[in-house]
């Protein structure tokens, strides 16, 4: 994302700036509107948002929005929800998914062919196909309708397991067989020397489980029905069933939702587009 | 090395004494670290996938016995009129979908791809609603959208248009839907085309400048050729989103107005946990599937029949 093209050579512009900002600025306005208008609409009162032309900005800022959010729903304990299945997912696949790359990528022993060929292979089945049969058989050994169910499909994953070995792979043998030969033992060389160089591998691997597991809405709609164990995406969407136009509740609770992740994404901008060019190129 | 080297040397005896032979230890090692996520992922995915293919040929609902009925489910589903309107919504959908987001990200990547003042802004605009959930997505359509007091009416009304119904209208709700994915989904093309296009070497563009080409044609036989890989694979990428679109679907219509949203995977659902018809269900899915498999396939294909190398 750091090099970039040089503007044309040698051509001059009629205008004082670059002509591309007359396609890009009314681009960007447009992609930005929708969430400059949720945060903006969470802090106007009911009769504001209802007013006829509108107002961009809030006449009478409030936090009635989130002071209503947070009396009259359980968002607290769906936030909790959300931040359990998030850090339980995210350090799973860092754990889980870095173990098996690395033994797929540089360990020999006995089934390791077959073992990743039947982990590959598991990548083009769509969750649509495993729902079904995932919601009966968390059915009968009891996890259904409880946060484990919600968990324990984000702790590992085929793609994660993938894209670590292929991290793996891009490393230079030689450090590893240097420790190996000071008498480093195969975890130690894989958590002393090898782990610590794949920090951008797992940075990817991070953002990825993070975005999907915070934003997961069918799993957690078909495997929870009690409102104890919402996820806040699913809280949000059943809560938008009960209360259709109290708009400023809902934007606030939409702030909620989003307005982590976008932070994340400012700050971490580089490695979430990181993972979104890697997502993209995978095949 | 050495000391493989040595415990080769020492024959068989030391497998059969109190320490394990090398290649057991060597497994032992192995499935230590790919064990867990090989486990769980044949446990959740590959289990799982040949159990839904036995559901498909079942009549379950869960608590009584299930019943083989062999391919009559399959049988249904080409009778079925409600999965068939809910098939052709689904393409509608593909078909607004997925060539606006591949082409839209193609221009817009190639204007993104510049140092111009403010560009960084301009990114980070398009690349964040990439970030909002279906909930966030479908709370934000329902309020854009919303026919009485939504920006989008207001817009339309400030410039002397009849009010639309949006959302409540069948014949407009599945583009509001298809609007709303691309304004999400649009930057992950972007960012796909835009990391290609500052993979291609500057000498290429530079050749064809001093060959006498003009800018569309060094992007006709210059450019667009080495996208070709990208455009393939993200054709291909969107359209699996595409045919399995269902969760804004949910936090928007839920189907609806008169059904004009429902789609294969929110039919699915419907089927499967709402009525609980388990064998049904699974059938739709095997069937979406197939379908996927087929249309991946087909591409690929063709992009090799058009010597294109995308792989």
């Amino acid at each position: 994302m750091a090099a970039s093209t040089a503007p044309a050579p040698g051509r001059r512009s009629w205008l004082p700036f670059s002509g591309w900002h007359l396609f890009l600025m009314p681009l960007a306005l447009v992609f930005a509107t929708p969430l400059v208008q949720m945060i903006l609409t969470s802090l106007k009162t009911d009769a504001d948002i209802r007013k006829f032309p509108p107002d961009i900005l809030p006449t009478h800022p409030t936090l009635d929005g989130f002071i209503g959010l947070f009396t009259e729903s359980d968002v607290l304990r769906w936030i909790a929800n959300s931040v359990i299945v998030a850090t339980s997912a995210v350090a799973g696949q860092l754990v889980l998914c870095s173990l098996a790359g690395y033994g797929f990528a540089r360990l020999r022993f006995a089934g390791r062919g077959i073992g990743f060929v039947a982990v590959i292979a598991t990548m083009m089945i769509p969750t649509q196909l495993l729902m079904i049969p995932t919601y009966i058989m968390f059915t009968k050994i009891g996890i259904v309708n409880t946060l484990p169910s919600i968990i324990v499909p984000w702790l590992t994953s085929a793609f994660g397991v993938f894209l670590m070995r292929q991290f793996f792979l891009s490393l230079p043998v030689e450090l590893e067989e240097a420790a190996r030969l000071d008498g480093c033992s195969q975890f130690g060389v894989f958590w002393r020397i090898v782990l610590p160089l794949a920090k951008p591998a797992l940075a990817t691997l991070a953002i990825f489980t993070l975005l999907g597991s915070w934003n997961d809405l069918i799993w957690p709609l078909i495997s929870i029905s009690d409102d104890r164990w919402y996820t806040l995406q699913l809280g949000l969407a059943n809560f938008q069933g009960t209360r259709r136009t109290q708009w400023q509740l809902l934007m606030a609770g939409n702030v909620v939702a989003t307005v982590p992740l976008v932070a994340f994404f400012l700050i971490a901008q580089k490695h979430f587009i990181a993972t979104m060019t890697f997502s993209g190129l995978k095949g | 090395m050495r000391q493989t080297r040595k415990a080769v040397g020492r024959g068989p005896t030391f497998a059969l004494g109190p320490r394990l032979s090398r290649g057991a230890r060597q497994a032992g090692v192995g499935w230590a670290f790919v064990g867990p996520s090989t486990v769980l992922i044949i446990a959740l995915s590959a289990f799982p996938a040949v159990w839904a293919w036995i559901l498909s040929q079942q009549r379950w609902n869960g608590f009584q016995q299930a019943r083989n009925i062999g391919w009559r489910n399959y049988e249904t589903m080409a009778g079925d009129e409600e999965l068939l309107s809910a098939i052709s919504h689904t393409v509608f959908y593909t078909i607004l979908f997925v060539p606006a987001s591949v082409l839209g990200g193609l221009l817009i990547a190639i204007a993104l791809n510049r140092e111009i003042r403010f560009i960084g802004f301009y990114r980070t605009c398009v690349f964040v609603p990439f970030v909002a959930s279906a909930t966030a997505i479908g709370i934000l359509a329902n309020y854009i959208f919303d026919p009485q007091f939504g920006f989008a009416n207001t817009i339309i009304k400030s410039l002397g248009g009849p009010v639309q119904r949006f959302l409540e209208d069948p014949t407009q709700a599945m583009m509001v839907i298809a609007v709303m994915t691309l304004w999400s989904q649009l930057g992950f093309t972007v960012v796909v085309y835009l990391a290609a296009l500052q993979d291609i070497p500057k000498d290429l563009t530079e050749a064809a400048t001093v060959d006498g080409a003009n800018r569309l044609q060094i992007f006709r036989h210059v450019t667009w050729p080495e996208l070709t890989p990208v455009t393939v694979f993200s054709t291909i990428w969107q359209l699996i989103g595409a045919l399995q679109l269902f969760d804004v679907v949910y936090t928007t219509t839920r189907g609806g107005p008169l059904g004009a949203t429902q789609t294969i995977v929110y039919y699915l659902w419907d089927q499967a946990f709402q009525q609980l018809k388990f064998g049904y269900g699974s059938a739709i899915a095997y069937a979406l599937f197939g379908l996927t498999l087929l249309i991946t396939l087909a591409m690929l294909v063709y992009s090799r029949f058009a010597k294109v190398q995308a792989f």
